[in-house]
């Protein structure tokens, strides 16, 4: 069966004399070398360049808030179980009178931890979230020097108040999937 | 021998032992940056403008690493070892001729620290040296891996060897003498050895590759596929001594090739230019180390082109192919100037 | 000057001579034969054969020695593996080496008489030319044998080199 029209037959034939000098296969070898000489390299020097990103890529999480400014989840760990990782975990806690303007329901997430070393950011934790409290946004995960500091909390993850974080794009991506 | 011609000599040792120093420095950063350009990659770029501090920063890397000097191994041979592969990487460059004479104050200076009457036998005799460099590195690290790697390098040496002199032999046979600065005197203007001797280059250069363990005969070292050869327990400053060493053998054969096949300072047109003697040697320096710089790309192009010999395909082509090549290389040299005698030999 | 040159030199040869053959491991021995052979070419240099010193050192310590230090590498020899030698050997190497000691004696005898008649007639000989001259015009018979007998090694060894083994 044949897939491209690439392949090529390979045969174990004797080899003539000019073939056994190599010298006009290595004249013709220097000059694929030569010709790369002059080409533009394919480098892209990470920190100062960047690599076009897609407006739905999948990179670090964001924690959403609503419209007033509290916080969507509820802790009901869907998200930790979809995720075929095992990087999320969380502990819930009761709202307490006085905290609605902070959290949306009357169960919220104490702790959420996401291991970005486990992570494999499939996505399917935004996909099982049924409050839409988490998406991955386009933003890269850095590097550090310590293992611990990949263990993302509640600090990292949930969007700040005065600077949300736009998920729209990835939200309609979202939903035409889901249909 | 007057004071003024000694002080020049040292002068020129001096200034010659830097520059073999710095060119084999910046050939690691030229072998980078050229195997990136032919891989379409960047290369070294961080330290400095360009990535040109990179050699600064490996030899400062080099001689900052810890020194290890394995528990059994022979301590002093075990540092005479680098030693005698950067002395005699060192004291080749003596009889190349740089450059043609100077006058300064009406006293005429060779750019060339010696000129010996046997110029490229003691070539021969400093790079069959070479070998014990390898060979006394290797085995004082008492490691079989290393014994192993001085084996496979040194034997591959002293077989390529033989092929070198033979072709050499050759093209001395056209020239008449071993003075390298007569062989050079004798290519004036564009009258190359090259068009008298393109197959004796062709071997000479193969096995210059061969001699300086590179690509595509580096088995010595194999980083990817075997141990590192006989520096494999070598570190810090006296692994960057056998690496220096490899370069600056690159550059003396470089040097070489320009001069003996390539007509050293020679270049075309340079007795009509109308120019004073000191401009024409100063130019004819300049026009040299072009020569040899292209040589050196030369080296690091095929490097980064051909994939390496297998090592009984090196002593196959060694020992079947290019010793018998440069014995014909010898013969029709010879007939080709014995030509007029054998003429009258054969109608007469 | 010259004359001190001489006299480091043979002293260095000298040592290492001694070195040879009082070193242990058989590795040093190899390494100190090819530094008296450093010192021979000096000397081949300070009379003026030039050409001489530099073939020598090509030759001796360039690859002869090579070979003998691949092989002893290869050996390796230490002071455990080395078997004992029992009375009758050490007898017979005493004896042989005595008639090697006599023998060196009456040669050196015999050279102490002609001494005095030796003058140099041409400072010059161990030059590359002159030498080419001599063994080109009186020797050439039997420096063409010997060229042909090398070629004949050299095309045997490409030969066996050739030959297949099943």
């Amino acid at each position: 069966m044949q897939l491209t029209n690439r392949s090529k037959v390979v045969s174990n034939k004797k080899m003539s004399f000019a073939e056994k000098m190599y010298l006009p296969a290595i004249v013709k070898g220097m000059a694929i070398t030569l010709s790369h000489l002059f080409r533009k390299p394919a480098t892209i020097s990470y920190p100062e360049e960047k690599r076009p990103i897609a407006p739905v890529y999948r990179g670090k999480h964001v924690l959403k808030r609503d419209a007033n400014g509290a916080e969507n989840c509820t802790a009901c760990g869907l998200c930790a179980v979809a995720c075929p990782a095992e990087a999320i975990t969380m502990t819930a806690a009761e709202r307490k009178p006085g905290e609605e303007h902070l959290y949306r329901e009357e169960k919220y997430a104490a702790v959420y931890e996401i291991n970005m070393l486990r992570c494999i950011y499939c996505g399917l934790c935004e996909e099982a979230c049924p409050k839409e409290a988490i998406f991955l946004t386009p933003e890269l995960v850095p590097t550090y020097l310590n293992r611990s500091e990949f263990i993302y909390g509640k600090d990292k993850l949930v969007e700040p108040i005065d600077k949300r974080v736009d998920v729209t794009q990835r939200q309609k991506h979202l939903t035409e999937k889901k249909q | 021998m007057g004071l003024e011609l000694l002080i020049f000599k040292a002068i020129l040792v001096l200034v010659i032992f830097t520059i073999t120093l710095t060119i084999a420095a910046y050939s690691t950063y030229g072998e980078r940056k050229i195997a990136a350009f032919l891989q379409d990659r960047i290369g070294p770029n961080r330290a400095g403008p360009f990535g040109l501090f990179q050699p600064l920063a490996d030899g400062g890397k080099m001689f900052l690493k810890e020194e290890i000097i394995p528990a059994n191994a022979s301590a002093f041979l075990f540092v005479l070892g680098p030693s005698l592969a950067m002395l005699t990487a060192l004291m080749t460059g003596v009889v190349i001729p740089w450059g043609d004479t100077i006058t300064f104050q009406g006293v005429e200076y060779s750019l060339q620290i010696t000129d010996l009457n046997i110029g490229v036998l003691y070539i021969f005799g400093v790079v069959s040296f070479g070998v014990y460099g390898i060979m006394i590195g290797g085995w004082s690290s008492n490691n079989k891996f290393s014994l192993l790697g001085a084996i496979r390098a040194s034997a591959q040496m002293i077989s390529y060897e033989l092929a070198m002199g033979l072709s050499i032999v050759a093209l001395i046979m056209t020239t008449g003498t071993l003075s390298i600065k007569e062989i050079v005197d004798q290519q004036a203007t564009w009258h190359w050895n090259i068009l008298y001797q393109p197959l004796g280059f062709l071997i000479f250069m193969i096995c210059a590759f061969a001699e300086c363990n590179r690509a595509p005969f580096d088995l010595a070292e194999c980083e990817t596929e075997l141990v590192g050869g006989y520096h494999t327990e070598y570190s810090s400053m006296k692994l960057g001594f056998y690496l220096f060493a490899e370069y600056i053998n690159m550059f003396i054969s470089s040097a070489l090739m320009a001069s003996l096949y390539f007509g050293g300072y020679n270049f075309p047109f340079m007795n009509s230019l109308g120019l004073d003697q000191n401009w024409v040697t100063i130019l004819g320096t300049v026009v040299f180390f072009g020569k040899v710089f292209f040589f050196i790309f030369v080296f690091m192009w095929i490097r980064w082109t051909l994939p390496r010999f297998r090592y009984d395909q090196l002593m196959r082509l060694g020992w079947q192919s290019l010793i018998p090549l440069a014995i014909l290389n010898i013969l029709l040299t010879g007939i080709f100037t014995m030509r007029e005698e054998l003429k009258n030999w054969l109608f007469n | 000057m010259v004359l001190y040159i001489f006299y480091a030199l043979s002293v260095i040869a000298m040592a290492c001579a001694l070195l040879v053959v009082f070193s242990k491991n058989p590795i040093h021995s190899v390494l100190y034969l090819i530094l008296t052979f450093f010192a021979i070419a000096g000397h081949y240099v300070l009379l003026n054969a030039q050409f001489l010193a530099v073939v020598h050192i090509i030759v001796y310590a360039g690859a002869i020695m090579v070979l003998f230090l691949f092989v002893i590498m290869l050996l390796n020899l230490n002071a455990e593996t080395e078997p004992h030698k029992n009375t009758l050997t050490k007898i017979m190497a005493t004896i042989s080496g005595g008639l090697l000691m006599v023998t060196l004696a009456g040669a050196f005898r015999v050279l102490e008489k002609n001494l005095g008649q030796v003058t140099v007639q041409n400072s010059n000989v161990g030059t590359i030319e002159n030498l080419g001259k001599v063994l080109f015009n009186d020797f050439l018979l039997p420096f063409e044998i010997s060229s042909v007998l090398f070629l004949s090694a050299m095309i045997g060894a490409v030969i066996l080199g050739k030959k297949q083994l099943n």
